[in-house]
């Protein structure tokens, strides 16, 4: 089937859309180590946002992968994850600031590098929210698709690189219209010392609303009562 | 573990919140806070606000980035939105403090427990009308993650995670300083449904020291 929409990011590329209950996002790591820094919002009512928390305690993990939900501060869900070919994604380091760019990869700017000029997480976020009248206010903990993060039993925290190679794939499917604003900024625990975001396809498809035996919803019983509070809210609205 | 050598009968300023009440209070650039586990076990959920721009707040993900860990402890500096450090901790008898787990709310009680918890007093509730009594009205779009003092959330190297058991017990405290003039928001949990506290929701003490 023909995407509704086919986009490659390439460098510290930035993206912001709605995309409507059904619809899936599927996103593939071109060359390898990518990184997909993700923000997701209620198109509808924006202070409804991607909730890090509920996420990892509704679902007693981590880490995502298929087929885990992303919950809302709301008690509901924003999206399914229903295609991963790396198996772990981080959602607990953030992103990258213009400081730590600095400190990390020195002075890179727009005069002398034109696109080649070195970007960061927080400023494609700030970009990319303004154009939806959002703000600093709704900066909150990230997705990083593509990026392995690991704990030991102190807490201390290591990336593992090589968790995405060249052509795995990540797909979503939205759960409620869903405004999801993203860039392809390298992870903050990147350990590449050199300043390299890799392209990401991104690619939005036709789809159906899942039934209720559905993988996602079935792995947790949080995830059916979540998906519960969905349907009330879309019958009492739609 | 680190212990204190502040005396609590030189505190400024000292309450009791009970729990499932909130408080709000500014702490002053210098100024030593401390949090007190009254009776063990409890949840207490904080937040911080830069006092001189509330949209500079404690960032849960700069914290661990700032750290490269999860969990808080003597050391840890808490980190703002901003890139600020708020308040660092300098003595602590728990041991770790969860900054992953965020606050209950009602709505999320719905999706953790049962629909029909859904009136139960929760976290959110008390951050948001302790928000709305600040000098500057905070909505919920000023609420994010926070830090659970005292609450035990352990990561296996696996990637699960777990609601412990507390590590906490009666008369252990975290205390820290403030690197700038801070607003500080705590929800003292009334959560009824989580074994972490066993079923029972107790009162912790705030003190300020100049
Ligand atoms: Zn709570």
């Amino acid at each position: 089937m023909k995407p509704i929409l086919e986009r490659t990011l390439s460098g510290a590329g930035m993206w912001s859309g709605i995309i409507s209950r059904g619809k899936r996002l599927r996103l593939t790591d071109l060359e390898g180590g990518a990184n997909v820094g993700m923000l997701l919002y209620n198109a509808l009512e924006r202070h409804e946002r991607y909730n890090m928390p509920d996420t990892l305690k509704g679902q007693h993990i981590f880490y995502l992968r298929a087929p885990y939900c992303l919950h809302s501060d709301m008690g509901r869900l924003l999206a399914s994850i229903v295609r991963d070919d790396c198996g772990w994604h981080d959602t607990v380091c953030g992103h990258s600031d213009a400081a730590r760019v600095l400190a990390k990869y020195g002075e890179h700017n727009y005069q002398e590098a034109r696109n080649e000029w070195y970007r960061n997480g927080r400023d494609c976020f700030l970009i990319e929210l303004a154009k939806w009248g959002l703000g600093k206010k709704d900066l909150v903990p990230n997705l990083n698709w593509f990026s392995k993060v690991v704990a030991d039993e102190a807490g201390k925290l290591s990336f593992v690189s090589g968790n995405s190679k060249a052509g795995d794939i990540v797909e979503l499917r939205f759960e409620v219209d869903t405004l999801v604003v993203l860039n392809t900024c390298q992870h903050p625990f990147d350990p590449d010392p050199v300043y390299h975001p890799h392209p990401v396809k991104l690619e939005v498809l036709q789809g159906d609303n899942p039934a209720t035996d559905d993988p996602s919803f079935a792995i947790r019983p949080e995830n059916v009562r979540a998906w519960e509070n969905n349907e009330t809210y879309h019958s009492l609205r739609f | 573990m680190t212990e204190s050598t502040m005396n609590p009968a030189d505190a400024t300023h000292r309450h009791v919140i009970p729990a499932g009440d909130w408080w709000v209070h500014e702490i002053k650039r210098g100024q030593t806070f401390r949090i007190h586990d009254l009776e063990g076990n409890q949840a207490a959920d904080t937040l911080f606000y830069n006092a001189a721009d509330p949209t500079d707040r404690y960032s849960a993900d700069g914290t661990i980035q700032a750290q490269q860990a999860l969990y808080l402890s003597t050391g840890t500096k808490l980190m703002s939105t901003e890139g600020n450090v708020l308040l660092e901790i300098t003595a602590d008898t728990c041991g770790r403090h969860d900054t992953l787990g965020g606050a209950c709310s009602r709505e999320s009680n719905t999706m953790r427990y049962a629909h029909d918890k859904e009136c139960m007093h929760a976290c959110r509730d008390s951050f948001i009308r302790g928000a709305q009594e600040w000098k500057v009205e905070l909505t919920k779009r000023d609420i994010a993650c926070n830090i659970n003092f005292f609450m035990n959330v352990p990561v296996s190297p696996e990637g699960g995670l777990t609601f412990a058991d507390g590590i906490s017990a009666p008369g252990r405290y975290v205390e820290m300083v403030a690197a700038m003039d801070v607003v500080c928001l705590i929800s003292n949990c009334p959560q009824l449904n989580n074994p972490c506290n066993g079923w029972n929701p107790t009162p912790v003490e705030v003190l300020i020291w100049d």
